[in-house]
């Protein structure tokens, strides 16, 4: 149905290749190094060059660590915030998280198909995402189980209800925390994969009016969608940032419901 | 009516859901700016639930793309 809307097909970016090892299998799985593995791989390298740059704890900190510590200082006050001091133990495992998703989100961004190499949006896929939630909703199992027991299940009891509510309300409560991992998976592969989408159908119009035969499209189509699109890019660098806060921030909350219970 | 007609329909309908996201994120931000304004030294504090609130109704709108997509490409 893509290849009818025009010659641009905006699904393509999101198709993952093996880069080598097509033969590479376990169990008749292939396992190949995929283009979605080489910008993992990317995103992660990345990262250590900016951690690495920033942690060289000089007095006077400058520019790089300054950006570093303003990293750490973001996530550390979000978890001070949202959990309280129980939850410092937990900063690296969410500072890690949001770094790896924005450090992903962004580098999809890259206008790197200049040089011939095809950009590739890792947390626009639903597989990704999801092991990122379910690491998140298992860590909120374990922790939970791990430090009230059993008595981990009044969470789904709100405050002050007694009785007959309790009944009612346990299974709405217990259904709502179920819902936590696809909720948190899917509004981070929906929202990168809706933008890209909407990037590479406004560069469709673009390519596409420039190349039309009347030569009244290339004015009327083509200028004002490529001036629309630098927009609609600045915008997706903001949600890139945004989905990346949000995800950390959802985690916080719900490492504090398993910490804090109420 | 074809069973394409309808699945594009649908997947247009799915659009509206859409924008009612838009009214609720709007809305979101839209009362947060109007509270932050009166009292601007209690905005910073606010700011987390600020983005729970546009998280939880941004999620809804994906969901309503998340349909139109499915009617495109997989049903």
């Amino acid at each position: 149905m893509a290849e009818e809307s025009g010659k641009i097909d905006p699904m393509h970016q999101f198709l993952v290749e093996p880069i080598f090892g097509r033969d590479w299998a376990i169990a008749g799985e292939s396992i190949a190094f995929t283009n979605s593995a080489m910008w993992m791989g990317a995103a992660l390298l990345v990262l250590w060059a900016f951690m690495l740059g920033g942690m060289k704890r000089e007095l006077v900190p400058g520019r790089w660590q300054a950006a570093v510590e303003g990293f750490t200082g973001f996530v550390t006050s979000m978890m001070d915030q949202n959990v309280g001091p129980a939850g410092r133990k937990y900063v690296p495992y969410v500072f890690s998280l949001f770094m790896f998703i924005l450090a992903a989100n962004l580098l999809g961004m890259l206008p790197v198909a200049l040089v011939g190499v095809h950009p590739f949006t890792v947390t626009s896929h639903l597989t990704v995402t999801g092991v990122l939630a379910l690491l998140s909703f298992s860590l909120v199992l374990i922790i939970g189980f791990a430090k009230h027991g059993f008595h981990f299940f009044s969470l789904f009891v709100p405050h002050g209800v007694k009785g007959f509510m309790a009944v009612v309300l346990f299974p709405i409560e217990l259904i709502s925390f179920l819902m936590r991992p696809f909720s948190l998976a899917l509004r981070l592969f929906v929202a990168m994969t809706a933008g890209h989408i909407l990037m590479k159908v406004l560069a469709g119009f673009v390519i596409n009016g420039l190349n039309a035969e009347a030569l009244w499209v290339a004015p009327v189509v083509a200028i004002p969608s490529f001036i629309l699109m630098i927009g609609i890019t600045v915008l997706e660098l903001l949600v890139c940032a945004i989905q990346a806060y949000v995800f950390a921030l959802l985690t916080s909350l719900y490492l504090n419901d398993a910490i804090n219970l109420h | 009516m074809e069973a394409d007609a309808a699945k594009l329909l649908g997947a247009g309908l799915a659009a509206i859901g859409v924008g009612m996201a838009a009214l609720g994120v709007g809305n979101v931000f839209g009362s947060f700016l109007e509270s932050a304004l009166r009292n601007p030294a209690a905005a910073d504090s606010q700011q987390g639930r600020l983005f729970i609130g546009f998280a939880a109704a941004e999620l809804l709108g994906l969901l309503a793309f998340v349909v139109a997509m499915i009617l495109l490409f997989v049903a």
